[in-house]
């Protein structure tokens, strides 16, 4: 194995963890940081600047969006829009009922304000995604009732890129007055955010996606939707979020977006072609491999593949020794050690979501990366396979070897899918 | 050792993706993780060795399997080789534990079982907190892989029996030997004690004992 010194070739395959900002944005945002410092809220120049600003950002979402300015409201991210969203939207509409309904497979932000809102006496139904990943509108359908008041399903899946039926739900709920959230920062690089046509009520995306800064990102709250703060202190955002603006950041998202709604088509069609080259190379270059999530229904620059009997962290780190970045569903690397809940949802054993690896390909991929990432990937997979006691089933439904877990007190069955 | 200094001048390798805390690994866990040693890197011939053992960790849910060759006069260690589904913590720990066992002529099993996870680290130089669990892993297949080895070599006095129950005091079979053997597939008696290879001459209360444990676990895992 060759020293990570000796190494100089970079290949970043991580996009959807991260992007890098592009050069425009950060031209965008320069001066709101030295020289356009006022606070938006000032009735004085620097103020009236600084707020001018935003103002332009948000009639550029409002643009891309197809709503008015005032349905946008700036957060500090992905994760505050989705709990504003969940959380606020829920508490503010109690009168109503306190039904919500949402998918197995959706990010932690959502899951968590899920979980957080059980606690206040709601009650939430995790509705299951289809083997393929994406969920079927019916089973949505079925899961409403009479006092559900919130829906909430993301528009693309950060791990298998998996795009949902948003528009197909939309026509679902549509007469029953339930509103209707979505989950976009996977999506917004890539997909069409006209809030029209998808029928939405909320929509959250964020900047660290769409190569613009981190720590910001934009609720779209239909006109009419009550949403109850989840802050408190100040009556910026049209009192909907307190807090002193982040007037670069807002700048910066609002660029952001306008250049990858510029280049949305063509580089979308770039990345599928990119995509289906590099999944097909895997799959018929490395045996006992399952590509994650469907095929067609996916973001153009996703790659998630379990390389069955493998670890994640462990090919993770050997392809960082060669320069290349990606990351696993892999419980070794997760802060709670929970194997990726996306992969479990589809069905399989949590030594699948182990062996996953994700490859988000971005702006600056080429060809030429993809072929250098296999110049090495195959041999890490033969190298890591030699080391494992295990040979995990292609359709295998529970763990491989429940025995070695004897006296660990486990809570599962043994041919469930689930662990732990 | 320079352990101490390896830890201050790693470079950061992993950086997690939600919490922004930065792993770092020693370049001792680097080495023994780009060229882990004592790795059995083909099927294993069991002629070779004297007992095996494998494990999974119920923190993550990793695997290791363990395999030891022992010198029957001596009672050292002549060869421990392993093999792991688990991540580069995993990895580099047990090639370290297995160096530790094996160097200067073997350790003896007697004074391998009093190698603990810590020391280990210290070898290493540290491990990041939330991969202790990854040493333990090496340590634990160590520990059942020495009780394969009483049992074969008819020593079931030394079978180490910790927090488990003991349901057949002369041959220390546990609650957890039942486990195992209904998790890899029995359903009765008799084919419980063809898993175990033992079970001649069971007493008759461990009987009824042993057929009790073998239903409740049949109903949790597979009821
Ligand atoms: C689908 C999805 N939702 C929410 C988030 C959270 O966004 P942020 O990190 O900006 O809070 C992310 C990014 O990690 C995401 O991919
Ligand atoms: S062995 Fe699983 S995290 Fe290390």
């Amino acid at each position: 194995m060759s020293k990570e010194t000796e190494i100089k070739r970079r290949v970043y395959l991580d996009h959807a963890a991260a992007t890098p900002m592009d050069l425009r944005v950060k031209e965008a945002m320069d001066s709101y940081m030295t020289d356009e410092y006022g606070n938006a809220g000032g009735l004085y120049r620097e103020g009236r600047r600084a707020k001018d600003g935003i103002d332009h950002a948000r009639k550029s979402l409002a643009r891309i969006l197809s709503c008015r300015p005032d349905e946008v409201v700036f957060t500090s991210g992905g994760t505050e829009g989705d709990v504003l969203a969940i959380i606020g939207t829920a508490r503010a509409n109690k009168d109503r009922g306190s039904h919500i309904v949402t998918t197995t497979i959706e990010h932690q932000a959502v899951l968590e304000s899920c979980e957080a809102l059980e606690k206040e006496g709601f009650e939430v139904t995790y509705v299951d995604v289809e083997p393929n990943g994406v969920v079927d509108p019916k089973k949505i359908e079925s899961a409403l009732r009479d006092d559900t008041i919130l829906v909430s399903v993301m528009y693309a899946n950060n791990e298998i890129g998996t795009i949902q039926p948003i528009r197909n739900i939309a026509k679902i709920l549509k007469d029953r007055k339930i509103i209707f959230h979505t989950d976009a920062c996977q999506a917004s690089e890539y997909l069409d955010l006209d809030v029209q046509k998808l029928g939405v009520d909320l929509l959250v995306l964020n900047g660290s996606k769409v190569y613009g800064p981190k720590g910001v990102g934009a609720v779209f709250v239909r006109n009419g939707t009550r949403v109850r703060p989840i802050l408190f202190g100040g009556a910026q955002e049209g009192k909907r979020r307190a807090g002193t603006e982040n007037v670069p950041g807002i700048v910066g998202l609002g660029r952001a977006l306008e250049i990858a709604d510029e280049m949305k088509v063509r580089e979308g069609a770039r990345l599928s072609e990119l995509r289906d080259y590099l999944i097909s190379r895997i799959t018929k270059e490395i045996k006992r491999t399952i590509l994650n999530g469907d095929a067609k229904e996916r973001l153009p620059n996703n790659v998630n593949i379990s390389i069955l009997d493998i670890e994640g962290e462990a090919t993770l780190l050997y392809l960082d020794n060669y320069g290349i970045a990606c990351s696993t569903g892999s419980a070794c690397t997760s802060e709670s050690l929970d194997p990726s809940h996306v992969i479990l949802a589809l069905g399989k054993p949590y030594e699948h979501a182990h062996a996953s690896i994700r490859f988000t390909l971005g702006r600056g991929t080429k060809k030429e990366d993809l072929d250098y990432l296999m110049e090495y990937l195959p041999g890490v997979v033969t190298t890591l396979r030699k080391i494992s006691p295990i040979t995990v089933e292609e359709d295998a439904k529970g763990m491989s070897h429940p025995e070695a877990f004897a006296g660990e007190n486990m809570r599962v069955k043994a041919n469930s899918k689930n662990y732990k | 050792m320079s352990d101490k200094k390896d830890l201050k001048g790693a470079d950061i390798d992993v950086i997690n993706q939600y919490t922004g805390e930065k792993w770092y690994y020693t370049d001792t866990v680097k080495e023994h993780f780009f060229k882990p040693r004592n790795l059995l890197l083909d099927a294993p011939d069991e002629s070779n060795f004297d007992a095996n053992g494998m494990v999974g960790s119920p923190a993550c849910g990793d695997m290791m399997n363990m395999w030891m060759k022992v010198d029957p006069k001596t009672e050292k260690i002549k060869d421990l080789k392993w093999k792991t589904f688990g991540c580069g913590s995993a990895i580099a720990a047990t090639s370290m534990y297995s160096v530790m066992l094996t160097e200067e002529g073997g350790m003896t099993i007697e004074s391998a079982l009093k190698v603990k996870p810590q020391h280990i680290m210290m070898r290493l130089g540290g491990l990041p907190n939330r991969k202790i669990h990854c040493s333990v892993l090496a340590d634990k297949a160590f520990q059942k892989t020495v009780n394969d080895y009483f049992r074969k070599t008819d020593q079931h006095d030394r079978i180490i029996t910790d927090g488990a129950r003991v349901v057949d005091e002369r041959l220390n079979i546990t609650d957890k030997d039942i486990e195992e053997a209904v998790l890899e597939g029995a359903q009765t008696l008799e084919e419980v004690q063809k898993k175990l290879k033992v079970g001649v001459g069971m007493s008759e209360e461990s009987v009824t004992d042993i057929e009790q444990l073998i239903r409740f676990y049949a109903e949790k895992y597979y009821g």
